[in-house]
């Protein structure tokens, strides 16, 4: 069967979220797929809420919109509240448990509970929460190979922030082994 | 064929026309394109190029006037309530027969509206972008490979028939990142010899002007533009068209609604109705004929617009009103859903039975 | 020998303005700078909206003609396409100071290396006869028939004082064409804004008060009086900027 995963990260703006879109999106990239990223924008993504759709596929992509994920990465309550519906049955929902303290209440998809913010300070990691849970999603879906990780990192951040991507790959390993 | 790199919408087009010898950009701050505008001021002075924020969106279009005067490829880009202000300048940019790329990067209207993705532009665009008869080629992308493309097109239909080309885009497929190729292939060069480039004393003078005043001058100069309108019409129709060779139904949709159109058709073929796109590329001059023969084996058209329906008008004079034509459509910066879609889709076949 | 002839600056076309008014002066003024400087094959004009809306036809060089009041734009584009032409604008005053008074104020502020020729004549006259920003206090035109009222609209814009307080703009004088010594005045400072561009040293504008006897009611001889006991003492003669006055001093 020919690989397609519609992704939607959605948090505050600040949180990493459209970085970790694109994260996704250059591993796409790198891996000959079709890819699309689209950010939610306008004033909502200057700190407000900000989400972004990203879809890896083997198939030509048709609508960039993500509307039914088949991985959800919530960031703070108001997008767990307002995506967690969307989610396809069987599909993923990755939680920053530090700042959502609800459970989600569907029992068709598997969840997965990270206290990323909490990691991130402990680890004094502090910005990388978007990190840990990106981790994590690669433990526990198909999405991209970890392996890969420090590839796509050389691509997204420039050599001169050497100690940027230093705290990004530990983090996604915090998130990884977590 | 060069590596493919993730790229912005909004940052594809201004790779692109620095690509195609654009080296001189006017704009003005304006949600959601201003990718453009930034992109253009941190590459132009690395190129010898020009980039100028100009005091409004009526200066950077006389601005674009003057560069392109000059025979020199220029750009603006601008968003609806900016475009409304270039309208002046777009219509002395046809009726002094000058070629230039002017992008529209839609939002939601009327009035400020709102900055989320809108067609509603459609009509202007295509019909009512300024005073007096004139045309302008539009250009439509759905994809950000298209935002490459069709800039690398404009520039080049521009230049071809001395007039203005309008890529004209929404918030969507400008704020997109999708993975491009920027080889473009050679830039074909066309006589200018009418630019004011400073007689030298070897030559008349050029005058690049819209002034006709005497009635019989201003008349032959409409027929002549009107004889290249005509074949631009006949040489230069771009159009999409999937599954359309079974299709009993057609979605015509341009933009990112054809590309919501193309999930539900794939997901109304699995339903068994045969359902097919036709996708302008070019909204002017607009796939008459490819409409005109789908009319003849199609029951019904489904028109899916991000307006209150603007193109189902040219949908329906392209095919003479021969089949019932059905609006989809969301507005104010909604996009209609793939349910939207497929509600329209098959309320369609009910009609055309 | 030759004493006085056209200007090579200058086209065989015959000149639309009415008869006795200013504007002609203004015309050949312009071509003689372009000629003395030897500039002419690299200068490119534009034309405004107004009077001078055919200044495309009289001026031996590439010219466009502009929206009415965008001249300051389009001269932007045609100086930015290449800095080694001399770009010039010739406008009026609704041209320059009432619809297009963003695109002078803010080529003056990007110090734009251009030259802007500025007739005022305090009213509009190519439409026959309105009232222009510059019409002077109770002045009769079409659309103040009972004087210009200025409880109701406001007092006239006075353009080099104005543009005067820009700190990009480098050169800013007014100049008038009633009478022999002022017409030689007016000639110098026109060449000077040409001649400033040609040395790269930016904004340019010169106001040359001019008559319209057609729109004012006056025969011409009658308009040149007007012209220096009306619009002199409202607008006063002279420089209003001169960015390199000093170090031509020194020289």
């Amino acid at each position: 069967m020919s690989f397609s995963k519609q992704v939607l990260i959605a948090g505050f703006g600040g949180q990493g979220v459209l970085f970790t879109g694109k994260f996704i999106a250059y591993n796409g990239l790198f891996e000959e797929r079709e890819v699309s990223w689209l950010p939610s924008y306008g004033p909502e993504a200057r700190g407000g809420t900000s989400n972004c759709s990203v879809i890896v596929s083997d198939d030509p992509i048709g609508s960039p919109i993500v509307m039914n994920p088949d991985i959800l990465i919530a960031m703070n309550l108001p997008s767990l509240d307002k995506f967690e519906d969307a989610v396809v049955p069987g599909g993923k929902i990755f939680i920053d448990s530090s700042l959502i303290e609800r459970k989600v209440e569907r029992d068709d998809v598997d969840v997965y509970y990270i206290p990323a913010t909490q990691i991130a300070s402990d680890e004094k990691l502090s910005g990388s929460a978007n990190m840990i849970l990106l981790g994590n999603v690669l433990k526990n879906t198909d999405l991209m190979p970890y392996e890969n990780v420090s590839k796509v990192m050389e691509k997204l951040v420039p050599a001169k922030r050497k100690n940027l991507i230093e705290i990004n790959e530990k983090a996604i390993e915090l998130g990884y082994n977590f | 064929m060069s590596e493919k790199v993730l790229m912005k919408g909004n940052e594809a087009i201004a790779e692109a026309a620095i690509m195609a010898g654009c080296r001189h950009y006017f704009g003005y701050p304006i949600t959601p394109q201003t990718e453009i505008a930034a992109y253009m001021a941190k590459r132009m002075p690395k190129i010898d190029g020009v980039f100028l924020q100009a005091e409004s969106e009526i200066a950077a279009i006389n601005m674009v006037i003057g560069v392109a005067a000059t025979g020199k490829r220029v750009m603006t880009s601008s968003s609806s309530p900016g475009i409304s202000l270039k309208s002046e300048g777009l219509s002395y940019l046809a009726g002094c027969d000058l070629p230039a790329l002017v992008v529209n990067v839609q939002r939601g209207g009327p009035g400020l509206g709102g900055i989320q993705p809108s067609q509603s532009d459609y009509w202007q665009a295509t019909k009512a972008s300024g005073h007096g008869d004139f045309r302008r080629i539009v250009l439509a992308p759905a994809s950000v490979q298209e935002m490459v493309s069709l800039t690398f097109k404009g520039f080049d239909l521009a230049d071809k028939y001395r007039m203005t080309s309008m890529l004209l885009a929404d918030g969507t497929i400008g704020q997109m990142m999708e993975p491009v190729s920027l080889d473009m292939g050679e830039v074909t060069q066309y006589d200018k010899s009418w630019a004011l480039t400073g007689t030298g004393r070897q030559r008349k003078p050029n005058i690049v002007n819209s002034l006709f005043l005497k009635p019989e001058e201003l008349e032959q100069t409409n027929f002549e533009r009107y004889d290249r309108y005509a074949q631009i019409e006949k040489n230069e129709v771009m159009y999409e068209e999937y599954m359309m060779d079974d299709a009993e139904y057609c979605v015509v949709a341009f933009g990112i609604a054809s590309r919501v159109s193309k999930n539900v058709i794939n997901e109304a073929r699995k339903k068994g109705i045969k359902v097919g796109l036709i996708r302008p590329i070019t909204l002017w001059p607009f796939p008459k004929d490819a409409l005109l023969k789908a009319a003849d084996k199609c029951k019904a058209f489904v028109s899916v617009e991000l307006s209150m329906g603007q193109m189902i008008d040219d949908i329906e004079l392209s095919i003479r009103c021969k089949k019932p034509v059905l609006l989809c459509n969301r507005v104010g910066g909604m996009i209609p859903t793939p349910q939207d879609v497929m509600n329209a889709v098959e309320e369609a076949v009910k009609i055309g039975g | 020998m030759v004493v006085f002839k056209k200007p090579d600056s200058l086209t065989n076309a015959e000149l639309s303005f009415c008869p006795g008014c200013t504007h002609g002066i203004i015309t050949r003024l312009v071509a003689e700078a372009i000629d003395e400087l030897g500039i002419q094959g690299t200068t490119i004009g534009v034309a405004p909206v107004g009077c001078s809306v055919m200044a495309y036809n009289f001026f031996d060089v590439d010219m466009a003609q502009a929206a009415h009041g965008r001249a300051p734009a389009v001269a932007t584009g045609i100086k930015r396409s290449d800095p080694n032409n001399i770009v010039f604008t010739y406008q009026g005053d609704g041209d320059l100071a009432a619809i297009g008074t963003a695109e002078t104020v803010h080529a003056a502020a990007r110090g734009e290396n251009i030259t802007v020729i500025f007739v005022n004549n305090a009213i509009y006259g190519m439409t026959g006869g309105q009232m222009a920003p510059t019409s002077l206090p109770g002045m009769v035109t079409q659309t103040s028939p009972y004087g210009r009222d200025t409880e109701k609209v406001g007092l006239p814009v006075k353009v080099c004082e104005l543009l005067s307080n820009v700190d990009g703009a480098t050169y800013l004088e007014r100049v008038a064409v009633n009478s022999v010594p002022n017409i030689n005045k007016a000639k110098k400072a026109i060449y000077k804004a040409f001649k400033n561009q040609v040395e790269g040293k930016g904004f340019s504008l010169v106001e040359v008060l001019s008559t319209c006897p057609t729109n004012w009611g006056l025969p011409p001889a009658k308009a040149l009086e007007w012209l220096g006991e009306n619009m002199i003492p409202y607008y006063p003669l002279g420089v209003y900027k001169d960015k390199y006055a000093g170090e031509e001093a020194a020289k």
